[in-house]
């Protein structure tokens, strides 16, 4: 099952009282009811999303139902989880937590997710994704793979017998929509574990609310290290910034001879910001020099000025650490002004947006690594390749390939688990070993990083071309 | 001195620009005392007008890479735009007139806001790649490099602000905007019509702002919905800082912002760039508060 959701449509009808069906607190199996008058349904409930959080944490209407050995904390987390409403929902939860406290004696246990109870209900995943905006390429493929994954895995009878729901939510590529998105996934949808971003500027939003709960979260393809550092329910199924900064210093070095280079780096973005830093340290360390270091801020339309100080400088090469919209513009920009050195960055490159914003003949000389290439010989590939090309028409990038991965090596960790409770998850996610995945074989390390393989793609014609593959 | 005199042509073409799209904002606060804040999102669907037409055209085999074929896209997103403009004032604006400027503006703010995400369902959110409307070449002067987009930016530019600057000071309905503009009710006391200057006033200012949004979209060829943004509040603020309600203080406006802008995104200190910009709106509204060109008003209380 596969839904996409958003916010209005999830919104409550003014006034309603809320029935256990719609809002599952916690569930019993002696099915222990609590009648509670002490608060009629609230006043109507606004669609403003945190109001409307902070309505539902304080929402011991209708019929509250316990479990015993269901932590009461589990409330009492959801209220801190909540940016507005401190009071309405402070009081909430502290009515509720002490009603809970006085009929039953709570045992705490400390999970967050996994709320639903075991049965045949369906195992929730959340996503959230770059669907629209500046990244939806990258957040659109993600997705696609990982529909994919979710699709197979439940023609396959689901995981521990359970069918795989996918809940997935867009942030149209803005900053602050996934702390949100990903705090209903935990607190309303009671999800057992998280899937996302693309983005790691936005993986960085989502990642401390999903430690705090202790639902697993895992990324695939944010590349940024501060991502998993956030602690330790965060993992990633693609390689980090380090890894592939150390790559794009070696492959100018080596491959392209450069020893002057100038950086372009987008100052708003973790990703770039990051990556510029790790490609600087390897390449100054192997002789090379970076001259000049410019810099923009996402949504830019103008480089001019920054690319006609960079060619003052006569630089061998230009580093731009990006996302496609911008780099598209930067390369045609830069060639209009007549730059011709090689221009090369990493994984943020890769979007067919990409040749058609700077144009085919600009992008001669241009270079990227990303985590995948279809055209690399193998059989999960292949058999990936054709799932994709059937169900979307075309050609999976590396964002489909990690979506994809990132699911599969989830579902392969609660399977072993046994469980979805969070904590057995995490620990199981963390003993991920050698787990055959599209981009390589996936071993999560004590970071929680995936250790793999990068390739180098060029572009040719107007096509992107596989050009080497690089060994950790 | 090559890398200066690139900067100098990187801001010229960037301030052109600015400029067209201040010139509308300054206009209808001339004539009506209101910042349209929806502005910014005809100058969005002039280059939409632009990428569709130019489309359309190449369907039906004209040659919309031409000159002749370019003017022509350009005219079409003007009219476009002029008439998205007089519709606007018709349906939003017109009905508020005797209400407090501050309705007017929350109003603005609607609309823009009604363009941009009605702009998202329609077009869709991802940036699509703006076509060559004009035959594009590449230009060497030595170490200087000029794109022939750029050429096409400052010529149309400089020949808008010249049929504008003629439309308001020597013909009649330029008169008339004036004298509106100078007191609305004694304008309609001697004859004028007040709403027919009205909408034409938003047509003209809309027009330039699609003309800005297909030279905007030529020159950084990716184009969403959201595009008008951030050219908008620099427009803006080009108008303030030019005097609003001042016409060649915007063109100069727009003109001070792009060089600056281009100016010190050209430095180490290129994240600085907004801020400088502000900074000197700041300065020039602490030492002159109409503005560069801007007259002081006295309002009697």
């Amino acid at each position: 099952m596969v839904s996409i959701k958003s916010f209005p449509d999830t919104a409550l009808p003014a006034g309603e009282v809320v029935s256990e069906e719609t809002f599952p607190v916690c569930k019993t199996d002696s099915h222990t009811k609590v009648p509670t008058s002490t608060r009629k349904a609230e006043k109507p409930a606004f669609p403003l999303p945190w109001l409307f959080l902070a309505s539902r944490a304080g929402r011991p209407s209708g019929t509250l139902v316990l479990k015993p050995e269901q932590p009461n904390s589990l409330l009492m987390n959801r209220s801190s989880l909540l940016p507005g409403g401190r009071s309405l929902s402070v009081l909430g939860a502290v009515i509720v937590g002490s009603l809970a406290l006085t009929l039953v004696g709570c045992k705490q246990e400390g999970g967050g997710g996994g709320g639903a109870a075991a049965g045949t209900e369906p195992i929730r995943v959340g996503e959230y994704a770059s669907l629209h905006g500046s990244e939806a390429t990258f957040g659109q493929s993600s997705h696609n793979g990982t529909v994919i994954a979710v699709e197979e895995i439940n023609a396959a009878g689901g995981v521990l017998g359970r069918k795989v729901e996918l809940i997935t939510d867009d942030n149209q590529s803005k900053s602050g929509e996934s702390a949100t998105i990903v705090k209903k996934f935990i607190s309303r949808d009671k999800v057992v574990a998280v899937l996302g971003e693309v983005a790691s500027g936005r993986s960085l939003e989502a990642a401390p609310i999903c430690q705090t709960n202790r639902v697993p979260m895992v990324s695939p393809s944010s590349t940024n290290p501060d991502v998993t550092a956030t602690g330790d329910y965060i993992f990633r199924v693609c390689f980090t910034d380090p890894f592939q900064g150390r790559l794009l210093a070696e492959f100018a070095r080596k491959s392209l001879k450069a020893t002057k280079v100038a950086l372009l780096t987008d100052v708003a973005s973790a990703y770039s910001a990051g990556l510029a830093k790790y490609f600087r340290e390897p390449f100054e360390k192997n002789g090379g020099q970076v001259v000049i270091e410019q810099k923009y801020t996402g949504k830019d339309k103008d480089f001019r000025a920054q690319l006609t100080a960079i060619k003052a400088a006569n630089v061998n090469a230009i580093v731009v650490p990006g996302y496609y919209t911008e780099v598209g513009l930067i390369v045609a920009q830069a060639r209009q002004l007549g730059i011709n050195v090689p221009i090369f960055g990493g994984d943020g490159w890769e979007a067919p947006e990409l040749i058609e914003i700077a144009g085919a003949e600009n992008l001669a000389n241009t270079f990227y690594s990303t985590h995948f290439s279809p055209e690399v010989k193998n059989p999960l590939i292949e058999q990936f390749v054709a799932a994709y090309k059937t169900k979307f028409g075309q050609v999976p990038d590396a964002m489909a390939a990690l979506g994809y991965d990132s699911a599969v090596v989830l579902f392969d960790a609660i399977k072993r688990a046994g469980s979805t409770e969070g904590p057995k998850i995490r620990d199981a996610l963390a003993a991920t070993k050698d787990f055959p995945c599209l981009t390589g074989k996936t071993t999560l390390d004590a970071q929680r990083n995936a250790t793999k393989s990068a390739v180098i793609i060029t572009v040719k014609d107007g096509k992107f071309k596989y050009l080497e593959t690089v060994e950790p | 001195m090559t890398e200066l005199l690139q900067q100098v042509i990187n801001g010229l073409s960037l301030g052109a620009i600015y400029a067209l799209i201040a010139l509308g904002y300054t206009m209808v606060y001339g004539v009506l005392r209101f910042i349209n804040f929806a502005h910014s999102d005809v100058f969005m669907l002039g280059a939409f007008t632009a990428f569709y037409s130019s489309r359309a055209m190449g369907r039906w085999g004209f040659a919309s890479g031409g000159f002749l074929g370019g003017l022509l896209v350009l005219v079409i997103s003007m009219a476009a735009c002029a008439a998205v403009g007089i519709l606007i004032e018709r349906l939003a604006y017109r009905p508020l007139r005797k209400r407090s400027t501050l309705t007017v503006l929350i109003t603005a703010i609607g609309v823009s806001l009604l363009l941009q995400n009605g702009g998202q369902m329609v077009f869709g959110v991802n940036p699509k790649a703006f076509p060559n409307i004009f035959p594009s070449q590449t230009f060497k002067l030595g170490g200087l490099v000029i794109n022939s987009n750029q050429l096409v930016v400052l010529g149309v530019a400089l020949a808008l602000l010249t049929a504008l600057h003629w439309i308001v000071q020597r013909t009649r309905i330029g008169t008339a905007m004036r004298a509106v503009s100078f007191n609305a009710t004694a304008a309609s006391l001697v004859g004028i019509d007040t709403n027919r200057i009205i909408s034409f006033t938003f047509g003209l200012g809309s027009a330039l702002a699609g003309a800005g949004g297909v030279l905007y979209g030529m020159n950084y060829p990716s184009i969403e919905p959201l595009m008008g943004n951030s050219p908008g509040l620099k427009a803006f603020i080009a108008a303030v800082l030019g005097g609003i309600g001042s016409l060649p203080g915007a063109a100069l406006g727009g003109m001070v912002l792009g060089f600056v802008e281009t100016g010190v995104s050209g430095t180490r200190w290129s994240t600085y760039r907004d801020a400088v910009a502000f900074a000197i709106l700041i300065g020039i509204l602490l030492f002159r508060p109409a503005g560069l060109l801007g007259r002081n008003r006295i309002e009697k209380v």
